[in-house]
């Protein structure tokens, strides 16, 4: 009898154990490159933070998934006083450090681990502030190491920022995936064992997926964080299967070897759109593709050369002939996704007649000669920025103006159009923190055409008054208002010719539910089901 | 043959250090600066460019910069990767084992059916055997692997899904790293279904990297043994009345083996060094793809440490294959 029910017993047992082995649910994502470590502050890359950042950690403020608006993350709360100066957040209660072989937390997450994170990319004298890399890029790019002026802990569920002035996109920008908020606990115990860099290869983080092993270059297996704030995920396995050539992607996507593949091939979308196993998903990406006009140098000072040129370009034959119908006609230079976005601006129409008559009246009536910049590798913004050159510099021809493209190796070429040596140079933007100053302050502001990202050397003060105001004001409906408005003047000056949005695309399989693309173009996994 | 073993070994010496000057060399003759490549859109400070070319030691003059490297290299340190931050010499051992089991597998489908084809070629040379597998073997050669190896996908792994598309082995499979070799260390492991799985993706990607070798066996085998064929001491071995097998298989093979030694030493060498694109394409985590994204990325501690790496690997296959030499042709180990 006690035999028998043993058996029995272990029998029950035997079943529950299959059964939530077969309903154990594996998600594996085809990505497109290895990342370089796991921890987000010292690297710039997609690639990067789609295996860090976006699932393994949190930060203070985070982006709704899917769109550039902001929400609570580990601060429930912030208040920020009358001048825009102090931020005071509020964190949560009850947030779990994950556990893994390296690290077992004996405390909940907590002010020190925000002081942590941040001092170290910040205190040169910090003991982690060499770990790994000292080179905090969007800590310094986003202006943090001017902008802070002290974090303070108030109490264990509080911390105080003190900025040395306003700054509106401040909590945009504590969204961002350098703001990743890291164990100090983990930290301590890795440096008193004398292998601090651990805590960038191990990583330890508070979000929904816990790292479990990464095989360079192969593989990187993560599981589902029992203890997760917010719940845990719907997938209990997520795998990245690093697969970098974009053919192979989709054969494997088919092949249901991966559910999710990003960056498919633009002649690949129509097959993708056909196969009833799959969904293509599609987003405007958050970026500006442009062709700038060195507005220091003549002829590009007059604005009726800027606006011709304007108008002698075929938009509209570049997106097809190029961007293959993954992108859409930029007017102006922010994209549709981002707030602020003035739909009320007209875009110059194709009108050859009409620019050589512009030309003409600006002294130019047998056009002139000019170089034509275009990069020499494929951007997120620009597929082929040779073939554009072509397409332009042919459209010029038809107006008189007589273009010689050029290109240089890619640093080379960011380097020599930051230091104005183009007349006109092709370039763009990928948008950091969905919020409209990452363009139009870092692309078209005064400060920023000395050794800044204008390459268009462009300094107009009715823009750059409007600018510099909407970055010191909070209020959301004021800065827009004063964004539209700004667009309206560089429409009017045309310092760029604006050619496009790319639009980004992830093809899934039909069983995925609920996996949202990003304007940012990260791939986020939490609160993706599988059915 | 002691002496012949020290006097190539020996020579190995000048070698390396050839080769380390020309990984160093070469890696800066690429274009570009690269804190200004790593930078990207973003730019960066002029004063923070010149900490960083300080840090990684680009402010120095060339013959200094060389200097220090020549020293670390001879204490085993080939430096940080300048984009994982990684010590250069685990990266490189934790990618090698994927590429040499890789490599062995397509060398070993290459020499299992080349040699045959070569011999069975040159004993009916002329017949529609000879002709078959010569066009055969020069369709392989002439072959892009970028083209084959996506052909083979989409028919065997698309079409018939008789094969997985890429990788080491299923994604959902977890094997622990003991040796680096999936094989192994997929037996090692309690999974199921792991070793079967590994097995799996290598089919592929060895037959693959294993064609263009392949071809090549196959034809310097059928040149060498119709030589050798041609040979008074093959005519006399027959006339004694010996089996036709064991005239060719160990009489002319013998003999014809020189040249065939020679190129499959060349071959393994270069699949060492080479397998870029079929990496690329099976998503293979080896050495070829791992340089070639240091290129991209003009992460120069990567590249030249593999360049290094990958030319130190190819010396000594060339030692082994000229060592092999001594032992299949004793003329040679007995000269000065």
């Amino acid at each position: 009898m006690k035999s028998k029910l043993l058996a029995a017993t272990a029998g029950l047992a035997l079943a529950l154990g299959c059964a939530h082995a077969a309903s154990a649910k594996t998600l594996v994502y085809c990505s497109e490159g290895s990342p370089e470590n796991f921890y987000p502050a010292i690297n710039t890359t997609g690639t990067t933070f789609d295996a860090s950042a976006e699932q393994i950690y949190d930060r203070l403020m985070q982006f709704t998934r899917g769109t550039t608006n902001v929400e609570p993350g580990l601060a429930q709360s912030y208040d920020v006083s009358n001048d825009g100066k102090t931020f005071t957040f509020h964190l949560r209660h009850g947030v779990k450090w994950q556990t893994t072989k390296t690290f077992t937390p004996t405390r909940d997450f907590n002010a020190d681990d925000v002081i942590f994170s941040f001092d170290r990319q910040w205190k040169p004298d910090d003991p982690y502030y060499k770990v790994t890399s000292d080179n905090h890029s969007y800590f310094n790019d986003m202006g943090f190491n001017k902008l802070l002026k002290s974090i303070t802990k108030v109490d264990d569920y509080t911390v105080k920022f003190e900025l040395n002035q306003a700054e509106a996109p401040f909590i945009a920008d504590l969204a961002m995936a350098f703001a990743s908020i890291t164990s100090k606990e983990y930290a301590d115990n890795m440096m008193k064992a004398g292998t601090p860099e651990k805590v960038d290869q191990d990583p330890v983080g508070t979000g929904p997926f816990i790292m479990v092993q990464y095989q360079k270059d192969s593989t990187i297996h993560y599981k589902a964080n029992p203890t997760y704030f917010r719940g845990k995920s719907k997938i209990d396995d997520l795998v990245f299967a690093i697969t970098p050539d974009v053919s192979v992607r989709l054969q494997k996507l088919k092949a249901n070897e991966c559910q999710v593949m990003p960056y498919p091939n633009p002649a690949d979308l129509d097959t993708i759109r056909k196969d009833p196993n799959l969904k293509l998903l599609e987003q405007p990406g958050m970026n500006i593709g442009y062709l700038a006009f060195q507005t220091q140098k003549k002829p590009f000072t007059d604005k009726r050369v800027r606006q011709a040129i304007n108008m002698a370009i075929n938009k509209k034959a570049i997106i097809d002939a190029v961007y293959l119908g993954a992108g859409v006609v930029a007017k102006n230079p922010i994209p549709p996704v981002m707030w602020s976005y003035n739909d009320a601006v007209k875009d110059y129409p194709y009108d050859p007649a009409a620019a050589k008559k512009l030309l003409a009246e600006a002294g130019y009536p047998n056009g002139f000669e000019t170089d034509l910049w275009a990069m020499p590798v494929q951007r997120p913004y620009n597929p082929n920025a040779r073939r554009i050159a072509e397409l332009m510099q042919a459209d010029l021809a038809k107006v008189g103006i007589k273009a010689e493209i050029k290109s240089y190796e890619w640093g080379e070429y960011r380097k020599r159009a930051q230091n104005g040596e183009h007349q006109m140079a092709q370039l763009g933007w990928t948008g950091d923190n969905g919020d409209p100053d990452n363009f139009l302050h870092v692309l078209l502001g005064c400060d920023a055409t000395n050794g800044g990202s204008n390459i268009a050397k462009w300094c107009y003060k009715p823009f750059d008054d409007l600018v510099v105001q909407a970055e010191h004001v909070t209020d959301i409906n004021e800065r827009t208002k004063l964004y539209k408005q700004a667009q309206v003047i560089f429409k009017e000056e045309a310092p760029w010719v604006t050619i496009a949005h790319s639009i980004q695309f992830a093809a899934v399989r039909k069983n995925v539910e609920d996996f949202k693309l990003s304007p940012f173009g990260s791939h986020i996994f939490y609160g993706v089901d599988l059915k | 043959m002691l002496r012949f073993v020290l006097t190539r070994v020996s020579l190995i010496i000048p070698t390396f250090l050839g080769v380390t000057l020309l990984a160093f060399l070469l890696v800066h003759l690429i274009p570009g600066d690269p804190i200004e490549t790593m930078a990207g859109e973003h730019g960066i400070d002029p004063a923070r460019h010149a900490q960083l070319r300080a840090e990684y030691g680009f402010d120095k003059p060339l013959l200094v910069q060389y200097g220090i490297y020549i020293g670390h290299v001879l204490r085993g340190d080939l430096g940080i990767s300048a984009i994982t931050h990684q010590r250069v010499t685990e990266e490189f051992f934790s990618l090698f084992p994927a590429t040499v089991e890789l490599t062995i597998c397509a060398m070993l489908f290459a020499v299992l059916l080349g040699l045959p084809a070569g011999i069975i070629a040159a004993v009916r040379r002329n017949t529609i055997f000879d002709h078959g597998i010569m066009g055969i073997s020069l369709t392989g050669y002439s072959m892009p692997i970028f083209w084959w190896g996506l052909l083979l996908i989409l028919l065997f792994s698309g079409v018939l899904g008789w094969t997985p598309v890429s990788g080491r082995v299923d994604a959902a499979i977890f094997v622990d790293t003991h040796t680096g070799f999936l094989l192994i260390d997929s037996l090692l492991s309690d999974e199921d279904g792991a070793f079967r799985s590994a097995v799996s993706h290598l089919i592929l990607p060895t037959i693959v990297l294993g064609t263009v070798p392949l071809a090549i066996i196959a034809r310097m085998t059928r040149s060498a043994m119709l030589e050798v064929l041609g040979e008074d001491y093959i005519r006399t071995a027959r006339a004694k009345g010996l089996s036709p097998v064991w005239v060719v298989c160990v009489h002319a093979l013998r003999n014809a083996l020189i040249p065939v030694i020679t190129v499959i030493g060349l071959q393994m060498g270069s699949l060492f060094a080479g397998a870029i694109l079929t990496e690329t394409i099976f998503s293979w985590p080896g050495v070829g793809h791992w340089v070639v994204e240091a290129i991209n990325r003009r992460d120069y501690p990567v590249l030249q440490g593999g360049v290094l790496m990958l030319g130190s690997v190819v010396m000594l296959v060339n030692l082994i294959v000229d060592l092999l030499y001594g032992v299949v042709n004793p003329r040679i180990r007995h000269t000065r």
